[in-house]
């Protein structure tokens, strides 16, 4: 065995073993678990009257007499579970108030999630090491959920409701959205014909079809953008370039400020003689244009900082997630106390 | 781990590194000069882990920007309505979950309906969620939902959500989150567009964000509707031209956080809260470390570069 892998199999198993006789012993680890909640819907819709389905926990279902369920038809009533997570501190409140009670329980799918997602994570962090399988399979899978779970939610959140919902609201509502109530719209025929069209690049023959809503779709956003740019961007922007150079504030003279509009005005004048390439720049248009340089390196030094931090907080939050809820070793914001 | 004993820890072993580099320079340059990248990674990751483990937290002194977001919020009434457009997902979940959850408990406190919405990702309701779940269920279980807040989830399309919204939101917004009409919700009632909201706070990861909301919301309405922000460190640089007219003021990454935070915490807060509403101060305890280990390498990097090139004309 060559000594690198002797190395990487010792702490495998070193680490294997430890997080073995961490799990088993004392408070454990990687546990999640949920509160039930049951949610129940009536439909208080006359005979003959469209469903009208109310929430029986809601605000909404204040109008109406919700003490005595039984009274509704089974027919008339739909009703499930919802599960949200819950830190471990309320159920191990609920377990020593009411031992065996089912409001909060242990989750074995979230705690199997959880897992997954620490193990995914060390999957991804193996890449920094050099390339490998567990790196691609969590790569694969990262995108392969993404993209499945975009198309899910832009389903149910943008094909259902605005648009063929307001098309066939009806039939929506009866299988789909028992909340839904809009009325028919047939304009939304439109945006469905050009949606078709868009997708007919798919089909063997007259993918010239799917240009034109896409000329549509780009004119549109053009004119929008065209407009919001030259108004928040530049023509703002001009107007906010404009301050005074000595500012006077209630007590007088306000130095700082006038440093600050004197700084300002000055690094804005730099940096667009830089850009400007009708003149040469020498003599003094290339002595401005050098110190618009030094400008423009402070602002993108200053962005490469903020981007440094951004990526740090993102480490940060990722390892708190190994050291906090996933292994138990840290409890800042006290979510295992009493466990 | 308080400050002192990281400064500390910090001192005596940059010291030591130093009496390495003076007392064996030519071994130190020929090991850092091959140096493999991968000690950089470990050294990065021992430099955020240790602090984390160790809880380590140093006092925030806010910045002018952060006040003005305190401010502005402090200056409305209870039962003001606030669009609470959270437009980010988990990938920047470490930077802005901080400030998302700092300004739902701001809101709280002061008595304001909620309206939240996402225009940035599909998994933008589930930041919401943690808002709801984290804030609203577990200190403010008398808030109802549907009169207190409202989660009306996400929609596809951008700033052409924003410039609908503008002027009619429940031509886009018929549901909620969760498939309720918007009509039955009752503080969704009187609520024609977003120019009756008297506060947005967005808190942005990037396209669609801020600068949409900026440009398509506050910019053509500026007397109707005003706006704070907190975003990525990544888009900060780009959002400080339009302050403070078209944008009131702005968090600026996990500082920015930390900094709202202490204001928060300073005003609303008590001990049994502990570090709930304290993660962005949380995370400046790893920012510190892992910043001063970047810039001992690009020094380090740099001698050896000059090192180099003056051995080379030798």
């Amino acid at each position: 065995m060559q000594g690198r892998t002797l190395v990487w199999t010792l702490i495998f198993v070193i680490a294997g073993v430890w997080l073995l006789l961490r799990a088993t012993t004392g408070s454990g680890m990687g546990k999640a678990y949920v509160k039930r909640t049951d949610q129940q819907f009536v439909n208080v819709a006359e005979a003959g009257e469209a469903a009208e389905w109310i929430e029986v926990h809601t605000p909404a279902a204040r109008a109406y007499d919700f003490q005595d369920l039984p009274r509704y038809p089974l027919e008339e009533r739909v009703g499930w579970t919802e599960y949200d997570p819950a830190p471990p501190k309320d159920w191990a409140a609920a377990e020593k108030a009411n031992p065996g009670q089912q409001t909060y329980v242990f989750s074995l799918w979230r705690s199997i999630g959880l897992w997954l997602a620490a193990m995914f994570t060390f999957g991804i962090f193996s890449f920094l090491y050099r390339d490998n399988p567990f790196y691609k399979i969590s790569e694969a899978v990262v995108v392969g959920v993404s993209a499945a779970y975009w198309m899910v939610v832009a389903f149910h959140t943008t094909l259902l409701p605005n648009l063929f919902g307001k098309i066939l609201p009806t039939w929506i509502q009866s299988w789909a959205m028992p909340g839904l109530k809009e009325e028919r719209n047939l304009w939304y025929l439109v945006p469905l014909v050009l949606g078709v069209m868009l997708l007919w690049r798919l089909m063997p023959k007259g993918g010239w079809i799917s240009r034109w809503p896409l000329a549509f779709f780009i004119g549109v956003f053009c004119g929008l953008r065209l407009m919001a740019y030259m108004h928040g961007d530049f023509l703002m922007q001009i107007r906010s370039a404009i301050v005074p150079l000595g500012v006077f504030g209630p007590d007088g003279f306000d130095f700082w400020e006038s440093l600050r509009s004197v700084f300002l005005i000055g690094g804005l004048l730099v940096c667009l003689v830089y850009f400007f390439f009708s003149f040469e720049h020498k003599g003094f248009v290339g002595k401005t244009a050098k110190v618009g340089i030094w400008v423009l390196m402070i602002t993108f030094g200053a962005g490469f900082g903020y981007t440094v931090m951004g990526r740090i907080a993102l480490l940060a939050i990722r390892l708190e997630f190994i050291f906090d809820d996933w292994l138990w070793l840290i409890d800042p914001t006290g979510q295992r106390i009493g466990l | 781990m308080n400050a002192a004993w990281a400064w500390t820890i910090l001192v005596v072993v940059v010291g030591a590194s130093l009496v390495v580099l003076v007392t064996r320079r030519e071994q130190t340059y020929r090991a850092l000069k091959d140096l493999d990248r991968r000690w950089i990674f470990l050294l990065m990751l021992l430099a955020v882990a240790i602090p984390i483990l160790g809880e380590l937290t140093f006092p925030e002194k806010p910045t002018g920007l952060a006040k003005a977001v305190f401010d502005e919020i402090e200056k409305l009434e209870p039962g003001d309505k606030v669009l609470m457009a959270w437009d980010y997902d988990p990938a920047s979940e470490g930077e802005l979950g901080p400030m998302a959850t700092a300004f739902t408990y701001h809101c709280c406190k002061k008595g304001l309906k909620m309206y939240y919405m996402t225009i940035f990702s599909p998994v933008g309701p589930q930041m919401i969620d943690d808002s709801i779940n984290n804030v609203l269920k577990t200190e403010f279980p008398h808030y109802e939902y549907g009169v207190d807040y409202v989660n009306l989830g996400y929609k596809p399309g951008y700033e052409g959500v924003v410039k609908v919204i503008v002027s009619d939101l429940k031509e886009l917004y018929t549901t909620d989150h969760y498939g309720t009409s918007t009509r039955d919700i009752p503080m969704m009632k009187d609520i024609r567009n977003i120019q009756q909201m008297d506060l947005i706070v967005n808190v942005s990861a990037g396209y669609a964000g801020t600068k949409e909301w900026v440009l398509f919301a506050t910019t053509p309405y500026p007397e109707n509707i005003k706006m704070v922000a907190g975003t990525t460190g990544v888009m900060a640089p780009g959002m400080y031209p339009y302050i403070p007219d078209q944008l009131l003021s702005l968090l600026a990454a996990i500082k920015g956080a930390a900094e709202y935070e202490e204001l928060v915490m300073s005003a609303y807060g008590n001990d049994d809260l502990g570090l709930k509403y304290r993660k962005g101060m949380l995370r400046m305890g790893p920012q510190l470390i892992a910043h001063v280990l970047i810039i001992i390498l690009i020094i380090i990097a740099n001698i050896i570069y000059f090192a180099e090139k003056r051995r080379g004309a030798a």
